[in-house]
Protein backbone atom coordinates (compact mmCIF):
# COMPACT_ATOMS: atom_id res chain seq x y z
CA UNK A 1 0.00 0.00 0.00
CA UNK A 2 1.49 3.37 -0.94
CA UNK A 3 2.14 5.78 1.87
CA UNK A 4 -0.46 8.51 2.42
CA UNK A 5 1.32 11.83 1.91
CA UNK A 6 -1.62 14.26 2.00
CA UNK A 7 -0.54 15.56 5.41
CA UNK A 8 2.71 17.05 4.05
CA UNK A 9 2.58 20.77 4.75
CA UNK A 10 -0.10 20.43 7.41
CA UNK A 11 0.31 22.76 10.36
CA UNK A 12 -1.26 22.20 13.76
CA UNK A 13 -2.46 24.93 16.16
CA UNK A 14 0.24 26.42 18.39
CA UNK A 15 0.65 24.83 21.82
CA UNK A 16 1.46 27.08 24.78
CA UNK A 17 3.76 26.10 27.65
CA UNK A 18 4.34 28.17 30.80
CA UNK A 19 7.89 27.62 32.10
CA UNK A 20 8.33 27.29 35.87
CA UNK A 21 11.36 27.15 38.18
CA UNK A 22 10.56 23.78 39.77
CA UNK A 23 10.06 22.11 36.38
CA UNK A 24 13.45 23.44 35.25
CA UNK A 25 15.06 22.09 38.45
CA UNK A 26 13.33 18.71 38.08
CA UNK A 27 14.45 18.41 34.45
CA UNK A 28 18.02 19.54 35.23
CA UNK A 29 18.21 16.88 37.99
CA UNK A 30 16.89 14.14 35.68
CA UNK A 31 19.54 14.82 33.02
CA UNK A 32 22.34 15.61 35.48
CA UNK A 33 22.86 19.23 34.42
CA UNK A 34 24.80 20.42 37.45
CA UNK A 35 25.17 24.17 36.91
CA UNK A 36 23.69 26.58 39.47
CA UNK A 37 22.13 28.61 36.65
CA UNK A 38 19.43 25.88 36.42
CA UNK A 39 18.67 26.04 40.15
CA UNK A 40 19.39 29.42 41.62
CA UNK A 41 17.70 32.64 40.43
CA UNK A 42 20.59 34.86 41.57
CA UNK A 43 23.27 32.65 40.04
CA UNK A 44 21.41 32.71 36.72
CA UNK A 45 21.05 36.51 36.75
CA UNK A 46 24.69 36.91 37.74
CA UNK A 47 25.62 34.82 34.69
CA UNK A 48 23.67 37.20 32.45
CA UNK A 49 20.37 35.33 32.08
CA UNK A 50 16.99 37.03 32.52
CA UNK A 51 16.17 34.50 35.26
CA UNK A 52 16.68 30.83 36.22
CA UNK A 53 17.52 29.22 32.86
CA UNK A 54 16.56 25.84 31.39
CA UNK A 55 19.13 23.41 29.93
CA UNK A 56 18.96 23.50 26.10
CA UNK A 57 17.33 20.04 25.87
CA UNK A 58 14.44 21.29 28.04
CA UNK A 59 13.00 22.19 24.63
CA UNK A 60 11.63 18.64 24.44
CA UNK A 61 9.42 19.41 27.45
CA UNK A 62 7.76 22.48 25.97
CA UNK A 63 7.62 21.33 22.35
CA UNK A 64 6.29 17.80 23.05
CA UNK A 65 2.89 19.35 23.62
CA UNK A 66 2.86 20.57 20.01
CA UNK A 67 4.19 17.27 18.63
CA UNK A 68 1.59 14.98 20.21
CA UNK A 69 -1.39 16.07 18.06
CA UNK A 70 0.78 15.83 14.93
CA UNK A 71 1.93 12.28 15.63
CA UNK A 72 -1.57 11.18 16.64
CA UNK A 73 -3.34 12.85 13.68
CA UNK A 74 -5.24 10.16 11.67
CA UNK A 75 -4.51 12.15 8.50
CA UNK A 76 -0.78 11.52 9.09
CA UNK A 77 -1.58 7.88 9.75
CA UNK A 78 1.38 6.80 11.89
CA UNK A 79 1.11 3.29 13.34
CA UNK A 80 2.35 4.07 16.86
CA UNK A 81 2.96 0.41 17.71
CA UNK A 82 5.75 0.19 15.12
CA UNK A 83 7.09 3.76 15.40
CA UNK A 84 10.68 4.53 16.37
CA UNK A 85 12.28 7.89 17.00
CA UNK A 86 14.84 7.85 14.17
CA UNK A 87 16.63 11.15 14.43
CA UNK A 88 16.39 14.55 16.00
CA UNK A 89 17.87 17.96 15.46
CA UNK A 90 17.56 21.16 17.46
CA UNK A 91 18.86 24.63 16.69
CA UNK A 92 18.79 26.97 19.66
CA UNK A 93 18.50 30.73 19.86
CA UNK A 94 17.14 32.70 22.83
CA UNK A 95 17.57 30.87 26.17
CA UNK A 96 14.38 29.80 27.99
CA UNK A 97 13.93 31.13 31.53
CA UNK A 98 11.57 30.81 34.50
CA UNK A 99 8.34 32.68 33.72
CA UNK A 100 8.66 32.45 29.93
CA UNK A 101 5.58 31.55 27.92
CA UNK A 102 6.57 29.45 24.91
CA UNK A 103 4.42 28.87 21.85
CA UNK A 104 5.32 25.95 19.61
CA UNK A 105 3.93 25.24 16.18
CA UNK A 106 4.40 21.86 14.49
CA UNK A 107 4.37 21.29 10.72
CA UNK A 108 4.59 18.06 8.74
CA UNK A 109 7.66 18.60 6.55
CA UNK A 110 8.04 15.24 4.75
CA UNK A 111 6.53 11.79 4.47
CA UNK A 112 8.40 9.24 2.36
CA UNK A 113 9.12 5.55 2.06
CA UNK A 114 12.58 4.01 2.06
CA UNK A 115 13.55 0.33 2.38
CA UNK A 116 10.02 -0.63 3.40
CA UNK A 117 9.94 1.93 6.18
CA UNK A 118 7.86 5.09 6.41
CA UNK A 119 9.72 8.29 7.33
CA UNK A 120 7.66 11.06 8.93
CA UNK A 121 9.50 14.34 9.38
CA UNK A 122 8.02 17.14 11.50
CA UNK A 123 9.34 20.61 12.20
CA UNK A 124 8.60 22.62 15.31
CA UNK A 125 9.31 26.30 15.84
CA UNK A 126 9.11 27.71 19.36
CA UNK A 127 8.99 31.39 20.30
CA UNK A 128 8.79 33.16 23.65
CA UNK A 129 6.49 35.95 24.89
CA UNK A 130 8.71 38.58 23.22
CA UNK A 131 8.45 36.87 19.84
CA UNK A 132 12.04 35.61 20.03
CA UNK A 133 12.70 32.15 18.63
CA UNK A 134 14.00 29.76 21.29
CA UNK A 135 14.41 26.58 19.26
CA UNK A 136 13.70 24.97 15.94
CA UNK A 137 13.29 21.19 16.00
CA UNK A 138 13.33 18.55 13.25
CA UNK A 139 11.79 15.27 14.41
CA UNK A 140 12.09 12.15 12.26
CA UNK A 141 9.93 9.17 13.17
CA UNK A 142 10.35 5.86 11.41
CA UNK A 143 7.52 3.36 11.04
CA UNK A 144 8.50 -0.22 10.24
CA UNK A 145 6.63 -2.36 7.78
CA UNK A 146 4.57 0.22 5.89
CA UNK B 1 39.52 27.70 31.71
CA UNK B 2 39.97 26.48 28.15
CA UNK B 3 36.74 26.81 26.17
CA UNK B 4 35.44 26.01 22.68
CA UNK B 5 37.57 28.79 21.16
CA UNK B 6 40.73 26.92 22.19
CA UNK B 7 39.80 23.79 20.24
CA UNK B 8 41.43 22.72 17.01
CA UNK B 9 40.34 20.40 14.25
CA UNK B 10 40.96 16.78 15.21
CA UNK B 11 41.01 17.41 18.96
CA UNK B 12 39.26 14.77 21.04
CA UNK B 13 36.79 16.29 23.45
CA UNK B 14 36.71 15.07 27.08
CA UNK B 15 34.46 12.03 27.56
CA UNK B 16 31.31 12.21 29.61
CA UNK B 17 30.59 8.99 31.51
CA UNK B 18 27.29 8.48 33.25
CA UNK B 19 25.54 5.37 34.58
CA UNK B 20 21.76 5.79 34.77
CA UNK B 21 20.40 4.00 37.83
CA UNK B 22 17.48 1.58 37.72
CA UNK B 23 14.89 4.30 38.40
CA UNK B 24 16.36 7.05 36.20
CA UNK B 25 13.81 6.36 33.42
CA UNK B 26 11.02 6.96 35.94
CA UNK B 27 12.46 10.30 37.02
CA UNK B 28 13.06 11.31 33.42
CA UNK B 29 9.49 10.26 32.52
CA UNK B 30 8.20 12.60 35.22
CA UNK B 31 10.52 15.44 34.23
CA UNK B 32 9.82 15.15 30.51
CA UNK B 33 6.21 13.93 30.48
CA UNK B 34 7.10 10.88 28.34
CA UNK B 35 5.50 7.94 30.15
CA UNK B 36 5.73 5.43 27.29
CA UNK B 37 5.71 2.10 29.19
CA UNK B 38 8.63 0.71 27.16
CA UNK B 39 10.81 3.08 29.24
CA UNK B 40 9.42 2.40 32.71
CA UNK B 41 7.80 -1.03 32.75
CA UNK B 42 10.17 -4.01 32.22
CA UNK B 43 7.27 -6.47 31.86
CA UNK B 44 5.53 -4.38 29.24
CA UNK B 45 8.84 -3.93 27.40
CA UNK B 46 9.42 -7.71 27.35
CA UNK B 47 5.86 -8.30 26.16
CA UNK B 48 6.60 -6.18 23.06
CA UNK B 49 9.86 -7.99 22.34
CA UNK B 50 12.44 -5.80 24.05
CA UNK B 51 15.05 -7.25 26.43
CA UNK B 52 13.81 -4.92 29.18
CA UNK B 53 12.79 -1.32 29.70
CA UNK B 54 14.95 0.98 27.59
CA UNK B 55 16.29 4.48 28.17
CA UNK B 56 14.49 7.43 26.61
CA UNK B 57 16.30 8.45 23.42
CA UNK B 58 15.90 12.10 24.34
CA UNK B 59 17.55 11.51 27.74
CA UNK B 60 20.53 10.01 25.88
CA UNK B 61 20.48 13.02 23.54
CA UNK B 62 20.50 15.27 26.63
CA UNK B 63 23.70 13.47 27.74
CA UNK B 64 25.27 14.21 24.35
CA UNK B 65 24.19 17.85 24.76
CA UNK B 66 25.67 17.94 28.27
CA UNK B 67 28.92 16.27 27.24
CA UNK B 68 29.48 18.84 24.53
CA UNK B 69 28.29 21.87 26.53
CA UNK B 70 30.82 20.81 29.19
CA UNK B 71 33.45 22.30 26.88
CA UNK B 72 31.90 25.68 27.72
CA UNK B 73 31.61 24.89 31.43
CA UNK B 74 27.97 23.83 30.95
CA UNK B 75 26.89 27.31 29.76
CA UNK B 76 23.43 26.71 28.21
CA UNK B 77 24.14 29.48 25.64
CA UNK B 78 27.08 27.58 24.18
CA UNK B 79 25.17 24.82 22.37
CA UNK B 80 23.73 26.21 19.13
CA UNK B 81 22.76 23.03 17.30
CA UNK B 82 22.66 19.29 17.93
CA UNK B 83 21.58 16.59 15.52
CA UNK B 84 21.54 12.90 16.40
CA UNK B 85 20.49 9.55 15.00
CA UNK B 86 19.04 7.00 17.41
CA UNK B 87 20.48 3.68 16.32
CA UNK B 88 20.41 1.42 19.33
CA UNK B 89 18.59 0.75 22.54
CA UNK B 90 20.10 2.09 25.76
CA UNK B 91 19.59 0.36 29.08
CA UNK B 92 19.54 1.46 32.74
CA UNK B 93 22.43 0.38 34.97
CA UNK B 94 24.94 0.39 32.10
CA UNK B 95 27.53 3.12 31.68
CA UNK B 96 26.89 5.55 28.82
CA UNK B 97 29.99 7.17 27.29
CA UNK B 98 29.71 10.34 25.21
CA UNK B 99 32.79 11.11 23.14
CA UNK B 100 33.61 13.38 20.24
CA UNK B 101 36.17 14.85 17.88
CA UNK B 102 36.38 18.41 16.58
CA UNK B 103 35.47 18.39 12.90
CA UNK B 104 35.66 22.05 12.04
CA UNK B 105 36.46 25.41 13.60
CA UNK B 106 35.22 28.51 11.78
CA UNK B 107 33.36 31.82 12.16
CA UNK B 108 33.02 31.59 15.90
CA UNK B 109 31.55 28.09 15.68
CA UNK B 110 33.01 24.70 16.58
CA UNK B 111 31.50 21.60 14.98
CA UNK B 112 32.00 18.32 16.85
CA UNK B 113 31.30 14.81 15.59
CA UNK B 114 30.00 12.96 18.60
CA UNK B 115 28.63 9.55 19.60
CA UNK B 116 27.15 7.89 22.68
CA UNK B 117 27.72 4.23 23.45
CA UNK B 118 27.15 1.58 26.10
CA UNK B 119 30.07 -0.77 25.62
CA UNK B 120 30.12 -1.72 21.91
CA UNK B 121 26.52 -0.64 21.47
CA UNK B 122 26.47 2.78 19.79
CA UNK B 123 23.11 4.11 20.86
CA UNK B 124 23.56 7.52 19.22
CA UNK B 125 25.49 7.74 15.97
CA UNK B 126 26.34 10.36 13.37
CA UNK B 127 25.66 13.07 15.90
CA UNK B 128 26.94 16.57 15.36
CA UNK B 129 27.12 19.38 17.89
CA UNK B 130 27.77 22.99 17.09
CA UNK B 131 29.10 25.22 19.86
CA UNK B 132 29.53 28.95 19.92
CA UNK B 133 33.22 29.83 20.25
CA UNK B 134 32.63 33.52 21.12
Amino acid sequence: MPLETDAIGKRWPAATYEVGAEKIREYADAIGAASDVHRDHEAARAAGFRDLVAPPMFCVVYSARAMAPAILDPEVGINLATMLHGSQEFEWDEPVCDGDVIETTATCAEIYEKDGKGFYVFETVSTNQDGKQTVKGTWTNIVRGV
Amino acid sequence: MAGPKDLNEGDAVPELRVTPDKYLPHRYAGASGDFNPIHIDPEFAKAVGLPGNILHGLWMMAQVARGNAALADGDPRSLKRLSVQFRGMGFPEQELVVSGTVKEVSDGRVVIDTVAAQGDNQVIRNAQAELSAD
